[in-house]
């Protein structure tokens, strides 16, 4: 069986995995926000940076091939990291203490995870709208990092096609598919996989606030390194841990 | 601007766009927005959900594509709308304010009778012959003060475009120095029928054995990415000629569609002859609308004399057709796989790579992508052979490069020159004297100061894709470096984490320590920032925006110390600034109003 060696260990890949693939299976982590296993993978966010034969690369698009040695969780790459990840937060408008996601949200525990104390670049404020619309759905644009994960999972999981990203460079935002525009219009369903997929605060569902107390979620019993936590973050809310 | 010297050769292309429908899919999304937006100044929204139901895409693609373009408004602009380029060597923003001030209107507005609206564009190509803009997507150069003053008055009194001085739109090649390229006459069929005659296999090891590197900038074997191409299997195969030009400074592209337009389509026609293609496309910079009258009439001329169409010169099933894509206003389309995006009617955002396009390109087929110069070298080949070609040029660099001069020289214009020429072989040709730097490859490339100019031209030193922009001793270079990182800020795509957020922090930070603000913390940061910037993006934009701040740091670091407060830290956060809102709504400018 053919191996790439990740941080000094030797793990196996099967022919088409990705980089990412094969670290997730043999439970190591690479900080990820755009990606999610069982969706195509996107490589936009870049928080999971890695260098391959000393060359820089996305370890979830970069297919595995025998022989790589592949550096991950080093103090270069995870400051790398916590950089990008403070972009991220100053890209958009992030109110953390009082964001119905926090505990919950992918974003924060990447950032918690790399020591990250401060958004230490001056906050962009950008202007978004909401939507509102939808019954039981609220987008919040504040806080979308667009990652892409919802206009992945309606088209590939839900079989629809709710979301896209609209625009250029830091111009670009999250659209919604229905000449409105609005949320309201179009069929997406409550129990959707891009309802639920947001690894942000940003696709939330309405009048179902607070219900976990904070000292209770996601985040605040699991460490986002945790092996297998990803159906964990998509059940939050739901207090499988008590 | 002195239009005759010694070796010129001079053609024009003058027009007002009136192209007509030849060879061009008037159903593809960006030729049915531009359409709608000659018709109605904008895009309505109205409009989308119809568009939507007749080409039978998501309207969330048509609403994604509009905001990606910059050629795309949401709001009426003028019925005179005018885009001065912005760019260091073609642009002049004191004659947008100019003009905005005579025809008073607000920069990036549209007056409030509907008449005109004026605002700015990243390089239109225009850098030998500038300043320049675009005014309802035609091309005007040599502005003046004075021709100002006279667009000024024929706006005013509404004289349709039509009715200005033809002489306003012409174009002219301004080509200085001509080399293995530029001075061939081509035969148009000569390339065919020489590849024709030798055969697929041989033609392409002769390709090959010419040891042609593409001209767009990534200097890639062209042999290896036809056999590539030719080997990979699939449905169909497809030649793209990358016509987006965008990098600020080039302009040589330009001039081989406008005069060489044969060479170009046959170097495509040969390549799908070898790679078994049978549909070819020409991606073309919206800055370069004007060509397309011409073009169309050589693609016509083409056809008529078997050139293209069923049955090439007689050979049974040697089916080819060549069809132009207008973009509309994208640097990033210029990347071979934002562009393929561009062409299936989406933004243009880079794939992910592997694969490459050579596999998995347009309509996910295997697709060859190459510069025009390319194309037009590969042409050449076919007749002359590949050792004629790899006779001339250095050794990891054969052939010539045309290169597109541009700024503080006497002769800006298009030269050709073996690879292997010295900077100052080039400084002393066009008369540029009192160099104190030269952006070689556009902002991508590499600034070069003074002590650097016996460096020569070619992959194994400086490569370019045919930038040459020369600043001269009274030049503020901490501006035009201020510009690039305008520029980078404005085009990034926006896909990926470091460029998009990265390339405004940059722009940011400079300005900053260009407004007097900055100190040495800015500084740090910025190089930081910058190193992210370059490993970490996606894409070869990301990959380069911050190139000519990096160089600058390197080679001029004066430049940014004269600037810097001797404070360890200043605010990016500007108090007087942040009232400039409050300032607009209660319409005061006072002394008062100001900290
Ligand atoms: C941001 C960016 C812009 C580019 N713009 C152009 C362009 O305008 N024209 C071009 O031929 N290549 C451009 N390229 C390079 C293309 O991706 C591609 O390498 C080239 O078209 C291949 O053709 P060649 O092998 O003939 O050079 C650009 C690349 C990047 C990253
Ligand atoms: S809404 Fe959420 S899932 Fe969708 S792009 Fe934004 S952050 Fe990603
Ligand atoms: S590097 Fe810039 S242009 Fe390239 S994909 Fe990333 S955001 Fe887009
Ligand atoms: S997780 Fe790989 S780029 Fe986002």
């Amino acid at each position: 069986m053919s191996t790439i060696t990740i941080d000094g260990r030797e793990i196996p890949f099967k022919a088409g995995q990705t980089i990412m693939d094969a670290a997730l299976e043999a439970d190591i982590y690479i900080p990820h926000l755009c990606h999610r296993p069982g969706l195509k993978p996107h490589g936009s966010c870049k928080l999971c940076t890695v260098d391959v034969d000393g060359r820089s690369a996305s370890s979830c698009t970069l297919p595995a091939t025998a022989g790589q040695q592949i550096s991950s969780n080093t103090t270069d790459l995870n400051e790398v990291r916590k950089t990008i990840t403070q972009m991220l937060f100053v890209e958009g408008n992030h109110f953390c203490p009082s964001c119905e996601k926090t505990g919950d949200c992918t974003l924060q525990a990447v950032a918690y995870h790399l020591n990250m104390l401060d958004g230490h670049f001056p906050q962009f404020y950008p202007r978004r709208e909401i939507d509102a619309s939808h019954a039981s759905i609220i987008i919040d644009r504040d806080r979308c990092i667009l990652c892409a994960l919802c206009v992945r999972a309606s088209r590939e999981v839900d079989g629809k096609n709710v979301f896209d990203i609209a625009g250029r460079g830091s111009d670009a935002k999250l659209i919604v598919n229905a000449p409105s525009g609005k949320l309201v219009d179009t069929d997406i369903d409550r129990d959707d996989l891009a309802t639920h997929i947001c690894p942000v605060g940003a696709i939330m569902i309405k009048e179902h606030g607070y219900e976990v107390p904070i000292g209770r979620r996601t985040f605040d019993l699991h460490s986002v390194a945790e092996p297998g936590i990803e159906p964990v973050i998509l059940r939050k809310g739901k207090h499988t841990d008590e | 601007m002195e239009p005759s010297h010694d070796h010129t050769n001079q053609s024009t292309t003058s027009l007002i766009a009136t192209a007509n429908r030849d060879h061009m899919n008037c159903d593809h999304l960006l030729h049915r927005l531009y359409a709608i937006q000659k018709q109605f100044h904008h895009i309505p929204k109205q409009s989308i959900p119809a568009l939507a139901d007749e080409l039978k895409l998501p309207v969330s693609q048509i609403e994604a594509a509009i905001d990606f373009y910059s050629f795309f408004h949401r709001t009426a602009r003028g019925r005179f709308d005018i885009m001065f380029s912005n760019c260091n060597s073609c642009g002049d923003m004191t004659m947008m304010q100019y003009l905005c001030d005579q025809l008073n209107v607000v920069p990036g507005e549209t007056r409030s009778d509907g008449a005109v609206s004026i605002s700015d564009a990243s390089c239109i190509g225009m850098c030998d012959q500038g300043p320049a803009l675009l005014i309802n997507g035609c091309t005007i150069t040599q502005l003046s003060n004075r021709r100002l003053g006279l667009i000024a008055a024929y706006i005013q009194d509404s004289v349709p475009l039509e009715e200005w001085p033809i002489e306003w739109f012409e174009v002219h090649d301004n080509v200085r120095k001509n080399g293995l390229l530029l001075s061939d006459p081509f035969e148009p069929g000569s390339g065919l029928l020489s590849a024709i005659k030798q055969g697929a296999e041989t033609m392409l090891a002769n390709i090959d054995q010419s040891g042609l590197r593409g001209r767009g900038g990534a200097g890639f074997s062209t042999g290896l990415k036809w056999k590539f191409c030719r080997e990979a299997i699939g449905d169909a195969h497809y030649v793209i000629c990358n016509a987006d030009e965008g990098e600020p400074g080039t302009f040589k592209d330009r001039v081989l569609l406008s005069s060489h337009a044969h060479t170009v389509f046959e170097g495509m026609t040969i390549c799908g002859y070898l790679i078994g293609a049978q549909k070819g496309y020409l991606y073309l910079r919206a800055e370069y609308r004007y060509l397309l009258p011409s073009l169309q009439a050589v693609l016509s001329r083409r056809h008529k004399a078997k050139l293209l169409g069923k049955d090439i010169l007689e050979q049974k099933g040697f089916d080819f057709d060549i069809e132009i894509i207008v973009g509309a206003g994208a640097y990033i389309c210029g990347e071979e796989s934002a562009l393929i995006e561009s062409m299936e009617q989406k933004r243009g955002v880079p794939r992910v790579r592997p694969p490459f396009p050579v596999t998995c390109g347009y309509l996910g087929q295997p697709t060859v992508v190459n510069n025009v110069e390319t194309l037009a070298a590969a042409a050449q080949i076919a007749v002359q052979g590949g050792d004629w070609f790899n006779a001339h040029g250095s050794d990891k660099s054969a052939g010539s490069k045309i290169l597109s001069i541009s700024g503080d020289c006497l002769t800006p214009g298009a030269y050709e020159y073996a690879f292997g020429v010295s900077i100052q072989r080039i400084l002393d040709d066009c008369g540029a004297k009192d160099a104190q730097a030269i952006q070689v490859g556009g902002p991508s490339g590499t600034l070069i100061s003074p002590d650097e100019f016996e460096r020569t031209l070619g992959f194994e030193d400086l490569a370019t894709g045919g930038s040459f922009m020369i600043f001269g001793k009274d030049r503020d270079l901490l501006k035009v470096i201020q510009n690039f990182a305008h520029f980078f800020a404005h085009e990034s795509c926006g896909f990926c984490t470091p460029c998009r957020v990265g390339t405004t922090l940059l722009r940011n930070s400079l300005d900053k320590i260009c407004n007097g603000k900055g100190t040495e913390y800015d500084m740090d940061e910025m190089r930081r920032m910058a190193a992210l910037v370059k490993r970490r993006s996606h894409c070869g934009l990301g990959q380069t925006a911050p190139n000519p701040i990096l160089d600058a740091l390197e080679r001029f670091p004066e430049l940014f110390h004269e600037r810097l407060v001797h404070s360890d830290f200043e605010p990016h956060f500007d108090l007087d600034a942040a009232l400039e809102e409050a300032r607009q709504l209660t319409k005061r400018d006072d002394a008062e109003a100001h900290l």
